[in-house]
């Protein structure tokens, strides 16, 4: 089942030689792929609209490829290019209307999925992409850096994207535009939920982007997303707010910089995979984290999305060390995913408050179940 | 005789592993080998290791898990209570029959006084969960017994839905008990697709025994509700005295005791030609939570509280006797109390008793959330608890209680041997 790769990565993963790669990856744009620098001979239009998603090929050699990505829908959408299950191979994040996009991705010979996904949400418009030409097996090592390689690159273009979202956040706050504000306020948190155990490696930007209330230790100041949020559901003073909405600008892009010198172990992408479960049952599912707006869905969707990507960047090691393990993974995945989808509104999700406690049960029983399977994750990769 | 006599076998079963006290026993060993190194120190450990911790007592004994029947129902009772109830969360048929054999496993080496687990709650991978959560660690066996049911729900759904295949093979007798008088039940902790009694001497490791069912189940099941007993309220044997349940009276003198097999076969165990053959040697458990006005009966008089009962409250005699096991004269009992209405004679049939007192916490109203887990096995609820309480509908003691929650489950025959597992003869 894993994905014959032919792409070479760094084997040691230094700060140094991962800032190289990430520089070349073009990441200040938003997007990210495995280009690794090397230059496309090709470049494959990708027309997106609210409806449609018309990529200008299915087959290709392997290789690097350039994809164009034009987006001419009224929604903002994301391209991305997906391995065996939903591995991400390489996406542009936050492509707005009427805007171009580029996207650099070196994929080895395989069975690929293209997604454009209007609105930033759900499964996306699929169409497949086979890749064809020479294989070689990768070593043990070599398929452990490419996945660390790989889940760096989602990190990094999902800063990016939390920096230009927290900016547009901010703005509104500070222009006194309350619904928009609002409407913001959880799209921005998405892209930080999504990544949240990398975040929290940073000692202080954790509690100063995404405290709560009662998280906040005496003789300290309270600030981030939550200050926010109170604000703004609860017709707070807006004035005040702006400098809550400035600091917190200043504080995402601090942690963009750490991003750019991550230094990421596999085993931090097992334990973060779990870790971003456990926060879904700790205050997700229990509607504790968004007390004033009840978007907490929305921070579940981001962590369990997060929680696939870390894993899936292993699971060419997993499904060579543990084949059945790949497959439950894949499975519950799947299976709690579906379970979210029912409370799927429109482009967002419903408000916690919307939900019986059945429903809530419901959704706390996909978690356990897909946790019990990811638990098993760090082991094998220790192996 | 008691068929689930410790089974000398029982600590090195299949899948061998070390008995929870013996792994404390030679952690400590290990310990004064280090200290008195070169002084014959391994000599020693090996002394201390080979002989048990400490005398075994008989509330840390095993109770052994095969036999004819399911242990937990005649089985003297033992102190404490942890009963579960789960739905079966998955669809997938082959995935409920992997639980119920990894289950099985689990249970063996719990009520042998092992860890959940054949590695062990701190003997593997470092970087994978302990398949033991480890709490029981030093602990005995501790009499455990894990008695498991299923539900009228995981034959057919509410909907009538034949969720796994397993209509047909629904005992007739395995229905929701018909509503009473005075019901005042939640249906969140009503119910259940399965469920386990875990009865021990020492609560930790009831509950131990099933928060590690609990975990294994995740992703197959998901606890639907649960239920601690801190004392038993029955005696199911000859040898035990008769506890006193939270109104302060003795509860469970004339219960069925495990010394009466005629009677235990009469009322108990399903027999053959009963019902689906799956289910011989098996019996119905019906859980009710009572609650019970423990403020209000306090304040109730002597004579009040006795004549309730129809028993006094010092020996626990039947009002106008004078022992304990003196005759119950139904005639001098009032015919509102509730042995009178209670008593086989009344009832024309009988039950086993087998429940435990329980305080969660307080209701908010400056009172105790104290009363009576019920439990009770019968060869046929319908002939059974559903007899006995319809001729409760007039039981003065209904000013004092209230059911706030029910439950009924077929409990299938023993576990014949090694290979066997809970439920393989409904699932094969």
């Amino acid at each position: 089942m894993s994905t014959p790769r032919k792409r070479t990565a760094p084997a040691v993963l230094g700060v140094t030689s991962l800032a190289l790669v990430l520089a070349a990856c073009g990441g200040t744009d938003g997007s990210s792929g495995g280009g690794g620098g090397k230059k496309a001979s090709d470049d494959i239009a990708v027309a997106a609209t609210d409806s449609a998603c018309t990529v200008d090929a299915s087959e290709l050699e392997a290789g690097t490829h350039k994809f164009t990505v034009t987006n001419t829908g009224s929604k903002t959408t994301e391209f991305y290019v997906y391995a065996d299950g939903d591995r991400i191979m390489g996406e542009v994040e936050n492509i707005a209307p009427g805007v171009a996009r580029p996207l650099l991705v070196e994929l080895p010979a395989g069975d690929y999925q293209t997604a454009c996904k209007p609105g930033m949400v759900g499964k996306g418009i699929r169409n497949d992409l086979t890749v064809t030409g020479e294989t070689t097996k990768l070593s043990d090592d070599q398929a452990l850096s490419d996945a660390v390689a790989g889940y760096t690159r989602y990190v990094q273009s999902q800063v990016t994207a939390l920096q230009d979202q927290t900016r547009q956040f901010a703005d509104a706050v500070k222009a006194g535009d309350v619904p928009k504000a609002q409407a913001l306020y959880p799209v921005a948190r998405s892209y930080y939920e999504r990544i949240e155990p990398v975040a929290e490696s940073f000692g202080d930007l954790d509690p100063e982007i995404d405290a709560r209330e009662n998280d906040v230790e005496e003789g300290t100041t309270w600030t981030g997303f939550h200050v926010l949020e109170k604000t703004l559901w609860t017709g707070g003073d807006l004035a005040a707010a702006g400098p809550v909405a400035d600091e917190l600008v200043k504080d995402v892009d601090a942690l963009a910089d750490e991003v750019k010198g991550i230094d990421l172990q596999p085993l931090d992408l097992a334990n973060g995979a779990l870790g971003l479960l456990d926060e879904i049952a700790k205050s997700k599912v229990t509607g504790e984290e968004d007390r004033y707006s009840h978007t907490d869905l929305y921070d579940f969707a981001a962590n369990l999305e997060g929680s696939e990507q870390a894993v899936q960047s292993l699971r060419p090691v997993l499904a060579e060390r543990d084949a059945d393990l790949a497959t439950a993974l894949d499975e519950q995945f799947t299976a709690a995913k579906a379970e979210l989808e029912k409370y799927r509104r429109g482009d967002g999700w419903a408000i916690y408050t919307e939900l019986t406690p059945d429903q809530t049960r419901g959704l706390s029983d996909s978690i356990n179940a897909l946790a019990a399977q990811v638990s098993q994750v760090p082991a094998v990769v220790a192996q | 005789m008691d068929e689930h006599a410790p089974d000398p076998a029982a600590p090195t079963s299949p899948t061998g592993g070390f008995s929870r006290r013996r792994l404390f026993g030679l952690a400590g060993a290990g310990a004064v080998g280090v200290a008195a190194a070169g002084v014959a120190g391994g000599a020693i450990g090996r002394a201390t290791a080979a002989e048990p911790v400490s005398p075994a007592d008989a509330a840390g004994d095993a109770v052994g898990f095969t036999g004819t029947h399911q242990a937990g129902i005649t089985t003297p009772q033992q102190d404490r209570l942890h009963f579960v109830a789960f739905d079966v969360t998955t669809r997938d048929r082959d995935a409920l029959v992997r639980l119920l054999q990894k289950w099985t496993e689990a249970a063996r080496r719990m009520t042998a006084g092992q860890d959940a687990g054949p590695i062990g709650a701190v003997e593997g991978s470092e970087y994978a969960p302990p398949d033991d959560t480890g709490e029981a660690i030093g602990l005995p066996a501790s009499g455990l017994t894990l008695t498991v049911g299923f539900g009228p729900t995981l034959f057919r759904a509410a909907d009538g839905t034949d969720r796994f295949g397993l209509a047909d093979r629904q005992p007739e007798a395995l229905t929701e008990l018909p509503a009473f008088a005075g019901d005042e039940l939640d249906p969140a902790r009503s119910g259940g697709d399965l469920c386990v009694q875990a009865c021990a001497n020492d609560p930790q490791v009831a509950v131990h025994a099933v928060r590690n069912l609990a975990r294994i189940g995740q992703g197959v099941v998901s606890v639907r509700w649960s239920q601690l007993g801190f004392g038993r309220t029955s005696s199911t044997s000859t040898g035990q005295a008769t506890p006193r349940n939270l109104f302060g009276m003795k509860d469970g003198t004339d219960n069925l005791k495990s010394e009466s097999p005629k009677a235990l076969d009469q009322f108990v165990w399903v027999a053959d030609g009963d019902g689906p053959d799956w289910l011989t040697g098996g019996s119905y458990v019906v859980t009710r939570r009572i609650r019970m006005e423990i403020e209000t009966w306090d304040r109730q008089p002597l004579r009040e509280q006795e004549q309730t009962i129809g028993r006094t409250k010092g020996a626990g005699a039947p009002l106008g006797a004078k022992a304990e096991f003196d005759p119950v004269d139904l005639e001098r009992l009032p015919k509102d109390s509730h042995v009178r209405l209670a008593h086989p004679t009344t009832s024309g049939t009988a039950i086993l008793r087998r429940g435990y007192s329980f305080v969660d916490g307080s209701d908010g109203l400056g009172r105790l959330d104290a009363g009576l887990f019920f439990i009770c096995y019968q060869r046929d609820p319908r002939t059974g608890f559903v007899q006995v309480q319809k001729n409760l509908r007039t039981d003065k003691l209904n000013e004092y209680v209230k059911h706030t929650s029910s439950a009924v489950f077929a409990c299938p025959p023993g576990i014949t041997g090694p290979d066997d597992w809970w439920g393989r003869a409904l699932f094969s």
